[in-house]
């Protein structure tokens, strides 16, 4: 890879991001590339606007959610390794190399995905995903295509179903363990019944 | 016609040599030579190569594949998987928390790469046709290797370049020269068969600028006058490939410069249809043009791009509809490069005219296939939007390359409101059911 790293001089701290992120060296600068075309302005940081322009990006319903996971509170413009540390929670498992052994917690472990899900919903970053704003994801995967009652009815339904302490919201604990009722195929919580009346699926 | 003021890097007769046969169409079988000293040169770098670092171009080849791991299932196999063993509820919808997974997923696809823009940067080659603009940049494998490579640029820059920059000059002072002394005639058939003969004359001496070697397939098909050809567009020297086998009719905008003078003198010999800036903006006022031009049995076929766009070859971007109004008979062409000469998509975000032309001379040469496809006519109940799907398609189909629903406009534009509508619809068909009345209280 004697080519590469020439390229990778561009990278500021290109070593430590490797480490933190777990991308290897061509998958980094991959993203700096991409990063770098992303730039249109070429002002060595993204903002909103930029990732707007990205198509598939564009149609996806929770798209601006997406987008504004990337910037922290407050922030108008995303640097080249606060995009990657992002990036990293969904680096395929694949590529996992633990680099000096002392990884308490790989960066894009399930937890950690979870945690980016749980913040797209949770948008006043409180802790909690309330009413208000699970209907307001609903509404923008829905759009137009269903009305308010439904929307409520889901939305009701939804709570009910992960809500446990009964505080009308959904905690983050509350969230991994809706997640956790979707097995793995090795689980038969399906063929378990759980009330007489459902038995025999 | 030695109007350029550039001290020529050949004799006249080394340039006569080369340009008698360009005129009059038939070969000295000194290319056909060259592309195969050329193609078995590259057969051996590329075996040299994969010996070498088997596993090293691996890596590099999967870096962009391992960087997403796409499931491209449909949206409602993954949500499926998703959702997997929880029953669905009887009321209140079916919809989970992890539904948001998928979208995000995607979103997060697109981010990191996505097909529009992979479509508008040169195809990945995954071998070493030893030139360093190529995606793999150079590595040292041995010594031989290098040595051809520096042979390589030495031929390329030094040899290859100067002449076809030469005979790019020549075919287009021909170009003018030729078409003002022919529009001086009155009009006659004599006059219109000058006129194809200077313009093929021309096109095929800048074929031979670029190396260009052109084969065309099932040219009974070719476009005939009165019809409009449509053609996928990757490069301006798609032009010159179309015209070296025909007489077409630009469409075009007026421009300044050497390129206003070029048209002008083209104008004189054959009509094109040139429009001033202010009157594109005016989409009757263009069809109404191209329709008479169209409708003139005696006038020559209209060659059109509609994608509006150059697009990296790899696959064709939406037609604008236009062309399609018009109620002409359409000739579909497509054009197939091979990027194993020369990349010859012209990213215009990347690379100005000048400098696009000068990459286009130092390389290797121009490979690639026409394919003429048999006449298609908008049918009944058909609107214009469907026809140029079709013609798409089939376009697509012949030249082995992908057929994308987006538009080639998106690398500049945003993308409709309508395309987000489609999949919150697609989604909420899976969440409420196609029909709403399946969900009360």
């Amino acid at each position: 890879m004697g080519s590469s790293s020439s390229s990778m001089d561009h990278i500021p701290n290109a070593e430590e991001l490797m480490q933190e992120t777990g991308f290897s060296a061509a998958h980094l600068l991959r993203l700096y590339e991409r990063f770098e075309f992303l730039d249109k302005d070429q002002t060595g940081e993204l903002r909103p606007e930029d990732f707007g322009a990205i198509g598939g990006l564009a149609l996806n319903p929770i798209g601006d959610r997406i987008i504004s996971a990337f910037f922290s509170p407050g922030q108008e413009t995303v640097d080249f390794p606060s995009f990657v540390r992002v990036l990293a929670h969904f680096r395929p498992n694949g590529t996992n190399r633990t680099r000096n052994g002392t990884q308490q917690e790989p960066v894009n472990s399930r937890t950690r995905k979870l945690k980016f899900a749980f913040q797209l919903y949770d948008q006043d970053r409180d802790g909690k995903i309330s009413r208000a704003e699970l209907l307001q994801v609903l509404r923008a995967m829905l759009g137009i295509q269903v009305t308010e009652e439904q929307l409520q009815s889901i939305a009701e339904r939804a709570i009910q179903e992960a809500d446990l302490d009964r505080d009308d919201a959904i905690s983050f604990d509350e969230f991994k363990k809706v997640q956790q009722v979707s097995p793995h195929p090795q689980t038969p919580t399906k063929e378990t019944p759980l009330h007489p009346t459902e038995g025999g699926r | 016609p030695k109007s350029t003021c550039l001290r020529f890097p050949l004799r006249p007769e080394e340039a006569l040599l080369i340009m008698i046969p360009a005129m009059f169409g038939f070969s000295l079988g000194i290319s056909e030579t060259y592309m195969t000293i050329l193609v078995k040169t590259l057969e051996w770098a590329t075996l040299k190569i994969q010996k070498a670092n088997a596993d090293e171009r691996t890596l590099k080849a999967s870096a962009s594949n391992g960087l997403i791991q796409r499931e491209d299932g449909s949206m409602e196999k993954e949500l499926e998987e998703l959702r997997r063993s929880r029953p669905k509820p009887p009321v209140g919808g079916d919809f989970t928390l992890s539904d948001c997974f998928y979208f995000t997923r995607k979103g997060i696809e697109s981010i990191v790469e996505d097909e529009v823009t992979q479509r508008f940067t040169s195809e990945e080659l995954f071998s070493w046709n030893l030139l360093t603009r190529t995606n793999n940049d150079f590595q040292y494998i041995s010594l031989k290797l290098t040595l051809v490579y520096g042979l390589g640029i030495f031929v390329r820059y030094c040899i290859l370049a100067p002449l076809r920059i030469t005979l790019a000059c020549i075919g287009l002072s021909w170009l003018v020269i030729g078409t003002s002394a022919v529009g001086l005639l009155p009009n006659s058939r004599i006059k219109s068969w000058l006129s194809e003969w200077v313009h093929v004359m021309c096109y095929r001496i800048c074929a031979r600028g670029l190396s260009a070697t052109i084969l065309y397939h099932n040219r009974e098909n070719k476009p005939k006058k009165g019809g409009i050809c449509v053609a996928n567009h990757t490069t301006p020297i798609d032009i010159v490939i179309l015209c070296n086998d025909g007489c077409y009719a630009m469409v075009g905008q007026v421009h300044g410069g050497l390129m206003g003078v070029v048209q002008r003198a083209m104008v004189r010999s054959c009509p094109h249809v040139w429009f001033e800036r202010a009157e594109m903006k005016d989409r009757h006022l263009v069809t109404k043009r191209l329709r008479d031009h169209v409708n003139d049995k005696t006038k020559l076929p209209i060659l059109i791009f509609p994608e509006g766009t150059c697009v990296n070859n790899t696959s064709v971007m939406m037609f604008k509809k236009g062309s399609f109004e018009i109620g002409a008979t359409i000739y579909p062409v497509a054009i197939k490069y091979d990027p194993k000469f020369g990349d010859a998509f012209w990213n215009s975000s990347k690379y100005s005219m000048v400098s696009y032309l000068l990459r286009m001379m130092t390389s290797w040469a121009l490979v690639c296939n026409v394919w003429y496809l048999p006449a298609m006519h908008q049918q009944e109940g058909e609107d214009a939007v469907q026809f140029a799907n079709r013609v798409k398609s089939a376009i697509a189909h012949q030249g082995g390359l992908v057929d994308l629903q987006w538009d080639g406009g998106l690398k500049r534009a945003k993308v409709k409101e309508t395309f987000k509508e489609q999949e919150q619809k697609k989604y909420s068909s899976m969440v409420v059911g196609d029909d709403s009345s399946s969900n009360s209280d």
